[in-house]
């Protein structure tokens, strides 16, 4: 499924809006550890956390996910959203908690492979 | 990968973490470009990546140096900051010496150096306390 479709769905909103939304997401891991994340997280997933500093896109880049979506309407530091529009890493926000995202997430991408 | 040993090496200065990862990224894209595989790349990447945070959160300052070689690339991480007291200690999941300004941002969460050892074939450190630490990982293909 593309970003841009499931930024819709989840009303996510986009916060750097020329970057990466035609992107396939492969799914999604959630996590405030950033080692964590660099140990466990998926190509091609979007990582849903609440930091917001400018490390995240450092380890979103590494990783290559698809997209960050930071919950719980914490909004990224200023040099956080330069970094991901030079780095092409697009960032979402949403008002919902981690748990709510990842799981409204979890069914949309279940259903898609259901029907896939 | 090419027949031929290349090294190279990076700076790091301690605190300086707006410029995170950028060693370990740069180290991927010459691993990319060498064609090696992606778990390889995968793994020397995760390896490189703590290593680097490791020397930004506690150290004044290290280098990261690599060498390449078809087999097998050898990182040497090595940093003059304050030392490790107990190294068994520092390499269990989880425990970790690190402020809590830089918890909040989700690092030091202990799992920097379990991270290297397990993405690495040989892992070893070497630590003086007053003096620094010297990480030295060998990943093979």
């Amino acid at each position: 499924m593309k970003l841009k479709e499931i930024a819709e769905i989840l009303s996510l909103r986009p916060l750097t809006p020329a970057v990466g939304h035609e992107r396939e997401v492969s799914g999604a891991y959630v996590g405030d550890l950033l080692s964590d994340v660099m140990a466990n997280a998926g190509e091609g997933n979007i990582w849903i956390t609440l930091q917001t500093h400018v490390n995240i896109v450092a380890v979103a880049v590494f990783k290559n996910l698809s997209a960050i979506v930071i919950v719980n309407g914490r909004m990224p530091d200023a040099d956080t959203m330069d970094k991901a529009v030079s780095e092409d890493i697009p960032i979402l926000l949403t008002g919902k908690s981690a748990f709510e995202t990842a799981g409204k997430l979890y069914q949309i991408l279940n259903v898609q492979n259901l029907q896939g | 990968m090419t027949d031929k040993t290349y090294e190279g090496s990076f700076h790091i200065v301690g605190g300086d973490f707006s410029h995170a990862g950028e060693a370990s990224t740069e180290l991927k894209t010459i691993l990319l470009n060498a064609g090696v595989e992606d778990e390889f790349v995968r793994r020397v990447a995760i390896a490189t990546f703590e290593a680097e945070m490791n020397i930004m959160i506690y150290a004044t300052a290290g280098i990261l140096r690599y060498i390449i070689s078809p087999e097998e690339i050898r990182i040497i991480a090595q940093d003059m900051g304050p030392g490790i007291e107990d190294i068994e200690l520092a390499m269990q999941e989880g425990y970790s010496t690190a402020p809590d300004w830089v918890r909040e941002m989700g690092w030091g969460a202990g799992m920097g150096l379990p991270n290297m050892k397990k993405n690495a074939d040989i892992f070893r450190i070497d630590s003086v306390v007053g003096e620094g630490t010297t990480v030295e990982m060998i990943i093979k293909r």
